[in-house]
């Protein structure tokens, strides 16, 4: 295993210094670090961050291996700095048996380029009927310990009840795509100002609202965690604030495209703009941005949802929902403001917390499994998805010019990113 | 003069007015024994309907037609659409055959503006789901102007199922445009919420709005909107929001009454309602055809390969 000595990256605290990277670990950390035959590393100017981990991405393998596979997404999990990603369940067959986490967990293994951590179904199918078989799926070679219907919401509430308490037995979580589907029946794109000119069928803010408030009581009551994937609206920003004022065990993630377009990308009627929850009105993104800076919202999770191009080249009705976001999202955080130790929290140390990485998440020290990236501050690059790493085309960010580049990423001492190329 | 014809807002009030007085010359040419104008020879329309609409495409192939150009009608069904061949291959066989307009029928909303992407004609939205049918309301304000005289100050009631109605969406924009003053009225459920960004002003009482009015529009209302609970049922819908002979006493002596068909009669308008006088629903067809001619002679008649 080659020994890396990376020099002049500056930490998070913002102070210069060298890392030393030998078998797996940060060796040393400091100006005297020194490795004997270490493959040297120029990082002057470059920012170290902890590896980041995504609590949210969809690798469509199996199933949709046209769209993505999971080396395809690790690749481009890689290139966004990112060394461990958590793989949704509504993949064909959907991931609600130990043998589909199994498979997933395998395949991440074998790309070898992030880790990937399955997440379980929390019902048959994601049918929202009965549980998966939620146990066997955490002591399974995967050890799942995050579930989710992702995609569709568990809206029977007595069954969310039981899920809470059930994975309690494994320190598990359950993450809710909160969407009360009889309020959403065809929509389109959020209800507003927007939906009412285009005629496009609206989805109201309090479909997702009414779920948080809903699931929030019942965390409380059966003493479980509970975590909201990609919250969206400004009114679910005051509920999780009311619910953790209450100790209420819930986290929350936020998509980078939620932080940073509006609904009125709609006006185009490209379903490239299309998602789920869909983009909000400018007063939503506010709070979320502030809500981020506030810690009410505890993770950026990318929602990374790659998809063919016959499903997004078509009517806006008839388009599947979902955007990529890999490869973005470290530039997306970064244009809407966030320091480098925001987005070091954010975007690495709380959601390994969150999703029990434990060998993600951990600022350079010696000792720490080395999964880090290094990224230039003062490049920009403008988004040309025919040069993303993804399957997919379906980026929203198209021609736009964004902060920051991902120049290097280690996963346990291992370079799977140099000079902003993926090493294979 | 613009290039597509997706959206009322897209005419302006100078583009506006010159479609309607151009469909008024045009008028004049349906009462000539030769009823066609050398104009568009040569040039190629494809009717391209994803929606069975056969009063609207009968209107468009008329007025292709009556303007000497070659009409390809493209209905999905028994097409190749049918066998699920995508918008975007069917735009790209429509720009190979050399279609300079494409006047398109769909149920999406925003379908005609993802089919102005991928061809180099011009594209008509002849309706697109619940977003707009600007030919529609094109064709509404020639008629009240027709009828009254004059659009700028005219006090129009759009009244019934305003979500979902892609006439009401091209009639508020071109109406304001044109200086009148529109009213939308019907059950809270059925005005869409975000209607208040609209130019228009709203009420959820049409006796009170009658009075005022110089023209109602009345709108179809599908009676499955009532298993969607948008209202408890027709004959309660038909009480507060149906135009009968005693609620139309209501209207001053010049109002007309009209209606974008196909009607639902005992639902939101009586039969004797829509036979009376006040009524030009069947003139409204005629002035479709001139409409229709207007904006592809507007829109075609200035470009030549």
């Amino acid at each position: 295993m080659t020994t890396y000595l990376i020099k002049g990256a500056a930490i998070v605290d913002g102070s210069a210094t060298d890392l030393l990277i030998r078998d797996g670990v940060v060796a040393a950390v400091g100006r005297d670090a020194t490795g004997r035959g270490a493959e040297v590393i120029d990082a002057d100017g470059l920012v170290a961050l902890p590896g980041l981990v995504d609590l949210h991405t969809h690798l469509r393998e199996p199933g949709r291996e046209d769209a993505e596979t999971v080396e395809s997404g690790s690749r481009a999990a890689a290139l966004g700095g990112y060394t461990a990603v958590c793989a949704m369940a509504n993949t064909d067959p959907v991931a609600d048996t130990a043998g589909v986490v199994e498979q997933v967990y395998r395949l991440g293994r074998a790309a070898g380029l992030v880790d990937v951590q399955p997440i379980g179904a929390v019902t048959v199918g994601l049918a929202g009927e009965r549980l998966a078989e939620l146990g066997a799926m955490a002591t399974s070679a995967a050890r799942v310990r995050i579930f989710s219907d992702d995609g569709h919401c568990v809206a029977d509430p007595r069954l969310m009840r039981r899920a809470l308490e059930y994975v309690k037995a494994f320190d598990g979580i359950v993450a809710q795509h909160a969407e009360e589907p009889r309020l959403t029946v065809g929509a389109q794109m959020h209800e507003g100002d927007v939906s009412a000119r285009l005629g496009l069928t609206g989805w109201p803010a309090v479909a997702e609202e009414a779920i948080i408030a809903r699931d929030a009581l019942l965390a409380e009551h059966v003493g479980s965690r509970l975590h909201i994937c990609h919250v969206s609206t400004a009114g679910s920003v005051e509920i999780l604030r009311w619910a953790k004022q209450r100790g209420i065990r819930v986290t929350a993630e936020v998509t980078p495209h939620h932080l940073l377009l509006t609904d009125t990308r709609a006006e185009s009627y490209d379903p490239v703009f299309k998602v789920n929850p869909p983009l909000r009105p400018s007063a939503d993104v506010a709070a979320l941005r502030a809500a981020l800076a506030e810690g009410v919202i505890d993770v950026v999770a990318t929602d990374h949802a790659p998809h063919a191009v016959e499903d997004k080249e078509c009517e806006w009705g008839y388009a599947r929902p979902g955007m990529l976001g890999l490869e973005t999202a470290l530039s997306v955080v970064r244009s809407v403001g966030l320091s480098w130790d925001a987005i070091a929290t954010r975007l690495s140390r709380v959601p390994a917390r969150i999703g029990g990485l434990t060998e993600h998440g951990q600022d350079p020290a010696p000792g720490v499994p080395a999964n880090l990236t290094l990224v230039d501050p003062a490049a920009t690059w403008t988004v040309d998805p025919a040069a993303l790493a993804s399957r997919s085309r379906n980026t929203p960010y198209a021609g736009m010019t964004l902060p920051a580049r991902v120049v290097a990423t280690f996963l346990r001492g291992s370079p799977t990113v140099l000079d902003g190329k993926a090493v294979r | 003069m613009i290039r597509h014809l997706l959206s009322a807002a897209d005419l302006d009030a100078d583009n506006a007015t010159l479609v309607l007085d151009t469909a008024a010359e045009m008028a004049n040419l349906a009462g000539r024994e030769v009823k066609k104008l050398p104009t568009l020879r040569g040039r190629t329309v494809v009717n391209l309907f994803y929606e069975d609409s056969t009063r609207t495409r009968i209107s468009f192939e008329a007025a292709a037609k009556r303007l000497s150009a070659d009409v390809i009608n493209f209905s999905a069904k028994g097409s190749s659409v049918s066998k699920g061949e995508s918008l975007k291959d069917t735009a790209l066989t429509l720009q190979a055959m050399g279609a300079d307009a494409v006047v398109i029928r769909h149920s999406a909303s925003g379908a005609p503006h993802r089919l102005a992407t991928w061809v180099d004609g011009s594209v008509l939205n002849a309706g697109d789901g619940t977003h707009e049918h600007p030919t529609q309301a094109l064709l509404d304000a020639y008629t009240m102007r027709a009828r009254l005289g004059r659009l700028d100050g005219l006090a129009v009631a759009i009244v019934g199922d305003v979500l979902h109605s892609r006439v009401a969406r091209s009639n508020v924009l071109l109406l304001h445009t044109l200086g009148a003053r529109v009213t939308l009225v019907g059950p809270p459920t059925l005005l869409p919420v975000g209607v208040d960004a609209w130019p228009a002003k709203t009420s959820y009482d049409l006796d009170a709005v009658l009075p005022d009015a110089d023209v109602v529009m009345m709108l179809r209302v599908q009676r499955e909107r009532m298993d969607d609970a948008y209202f408890p049922s027709v004959r309660e819908y038909s009480r507060r929001y149906g135009l009968d002979a005693v609620r139309m006493r209501k209207l001053p002596e010049h109002a007309i009454v009209m209606h974008p068909g196909p009607m639902n009669r005992g639902m939101e308008i009586s039969p004797d309602v829509a036979d009376s006088p006040r009524s030009p629903i069947v003139e409204q067809v005629a002035n479709g055809v001139s409409v229709r001619m207007a904006v592809l002679y507007l829109l075609l008649g200035g470009q030549h390969k």
